[in-house]
């Protein structure tokens, strides 16, 4: 858990500390030292909500540079159903896979095929699997670490399958080997095209102990001049996409749970919402439910922060882009439904570390979270961010824990500056 | 003897949609004192199914919450209507709330016996036209 590999990172040369991002973070993760914003490396989820509303863009994401593929002898790209809904007018997929080829890939294996096995085998899993419902999707890597970081008591309700891109990650590299036995596993590269940073963290840090078979992201948003330069709608393009209507369905929010067919589903998306849906979970406030799907950002991963297109927008292209699809192309048969790759599954779940505990010892805990109650009584109460932390409560937090300074406060500050000038001027008046 | 921690909600009975913010708070404050997730839950569940029966039934009330280390709680105090008949109240599926509340989803008849199922100790004083006041308890592990 300490060492977590983060893909979100602040430039602090481009940061004039103006608070906007600390308001947006979902989890508190982001204080304002010395003039710039400061990450808890604890606490971001990597959502990407401070890359959004940045205004001076000093927040960014770590991603890798399509000349870093140079390192493979064979490079395959992984696009996610999402890049599709990027590009005006495009009529067929394989302009897009044809473009990737053509800017130095030498195979692609879309994310939106394997995102139709685990659609497959999700259905299959739901009639069989004896696991406590509802069954949370495990798709989106930003509500799987908010779910492992806040709601421990929900990790059992993870869906153990792994997401698409580890599924066409795994299958791809087979195809590879198979088709090229001069090859050796680490001569192949293999490279997501992502639409946000949640997807760079998971490939770096994997989850719980499984190790990720993606070897490098690219951003969507960096990939995207050189691709559209390169996909010639005139040429003679290759027919190599092999995906339907469920698999880009994926790309935005509902594709996952409709394609189940099991009326019983939740599909919530939006960081705010998703963290209300899991309080509600938690609550045992909700209708009986078998699927819940959640996806931090809004729109589905059409709403990333590293895409073009706004999210509505990217949706409607795909509605287009899908309509003369079959259904599926990534069909099961009987024997396969009835035998679930054992390498599509989780092993583990992370371990829960309680971030929020503010001492090792109870009784410790206890007396502090007395102090920040009595301390913040004595603040304004109106969360104006001057101090550096997002609320008022936040910051009475960091005093009481030793991070910061009871007149960092500037409204306690002033009110402290004219006792001080009022009592000066009682003194200057009875002299 | 350890030191009482006590934190106080006012339940508002004006505002529906306001209900519920009790439970999220409180399960905050008991992440920051390192509670294990599973009794976090018990506690958050119970306080929630009272605080919308208080809501509901009683035009708001009080919410209290004292923690020590051996234990949590509740005590939830209402000048509402009263229960008439705790025993049938306590009845799974028994609930007097309104047609109104009930197409909201709630009124299923499982408050109280949601709060009595995921707390270890549940008392209820209640007089007809005066209100109510449960107290529940949720005991913590030994260290």
């Amino acid at each position: 858990m300490n060492n977590y590999e983060h893909s979100v990172y602040l430039d602090v040369k481009k940061c004039i500390g103006c608070t906007t991002c600390l308001r947006h973070c979902p989890t508190q993760a982001i204080r304002i030292k010395d003039g710039h914003a400061v990450i808890n490396d604890m606490r971001c989820i990597d959502c990407g909500e401070c890359i959004r509303v940045c205004p001076k863009k000093a927040k960014k994401a770590k991603c890798n540079r399509l000349s870093e593929m140079s390192e493979y002898k064979w490079k395959i790209a992984l696009p996610a159903p999402t890049l599709y809904g990027q590009f005006e007018n495009l009529e067929d997929v394989d302009y897009v896979l044809n473009g990737l080829l053509k800017i130095g890939f030498d195979d692609v294996f879309e994310v939106s095929a394997a995102a139709e096995l685990v659609t497959a085998y999700t259905r299959a899993f739901l009639k069989t699997a004896n696991i406590q419902r509802p069954i949370i999707s495990s798709a989106c890597p930003v509500v799987l670490r908010l779910i492992s970081l806040r709601f421990p008591s929900l990790t059992d309700n993870i869906l153990p399958m792994l997401p698409p891109m580890e599924v066409a990650a795994q299958i791809a590299r087979e195809k590879a080997l198979k088709e090229h036995p001069e090859l050796k596993s680490e001569d192949i590269g293999i490279c997501f095209i992502s639409p946000c940073p949640g997807k760079v963290s998971y490939v770096k840090n994997g989850f719980g102990s499984y190790k990720s078979q993606v070897d490098k992201v690219i951003s969507i948003s960096d990939i995207y001049f050189e691709l559209i330069n390169a996909m010639d709608h005139d040429d003679d393009i290759k027919a190599v996409s092999h995906s339907g209507m469920i698999g880009i369905g994926w790309a935005s929010s509902g594709g996952e749970a409709t394609p189940l067919f099991n009326e019983a589903y939740l599909a919530a998306d939006g960081i705010d919402n998703v963290n209300r849906v899991l309080d509600q979970i938690e609550n045992d406030n909700i209708p009986p439910l078998e699927f819940i799907e959640l996806n931090a950002c809004t729109g589905g991963c059409v709403g990333g922060v590293m895409t073009m297109q706004n999210p509505f927008i990217a949706k409607a292209k795909l509605k287009t882009l899908r309509r003369f699809l079959p259904v599926s192309q990534n069909i099961l048969t009987k024997e396969q439904q009835e035998h679930i790759p054992e390498s599509y599954f989780f092993e583990d779940l992370p371990t829960y570390y309680p971030i929020s505990r503010l001492s090792e010892s109870m009784s410790e805990s206890m007396r502090m979270l007395g102090e920040i109650q009595k301390f913040k009584a004595t603040l304004p109460g109106i969360d104006c961010g001057a101090c550096g932390a997002p609320t008022c409560q936040a910051f009475a937090e960091d005093v009481i824990k030793g991070n910061a300074k009871e007149f960092e406060c500037i409204i306690k500050y002033q009110s402290a500056l004219r006792e001080f000038l009022k009592s000066k001027d009682d003194n200057s008046d009875s002299l | 003897m350890s030191e009482l921690l006590t934190f106080h909600f006012d339940v508002d009975g004006d505002d529906f949609t306001s209900a519920g913010q009790a439970s999220v708070q409180i399960k905050k404050n008991l992440r920051q004192l390192g509670i294990s997730p599973d009794i976090i839950r018990r506690v958050s569940i119970a306080m929630y199914e009272g605080e919308i029966n208080m809501v509901i039934h009683a035009d708001g009330g009080d919410a209290d919450v004292s923690v020590t280390e051996e234990y949590i709680e509740i005590t939830l105090k209402d000048q509402g209507p009263g229960i008439a008949n705790v025993e049938q109240a306590m009845q799974e599926g028994f609930s007097t709330a309104s047609d109104s509340i009930r197409s909201m989803g709630f009124g299923a008849g499982m408050g109280l016996p949601n709060m009595k199922r995921y707390t270890d100790y549940m008392n209820i004083e209640t007089t007809v036209g005066k209100g109510t006041t449960i107290t529940m308890r949720v005991n913590l592990p030994s260290l």
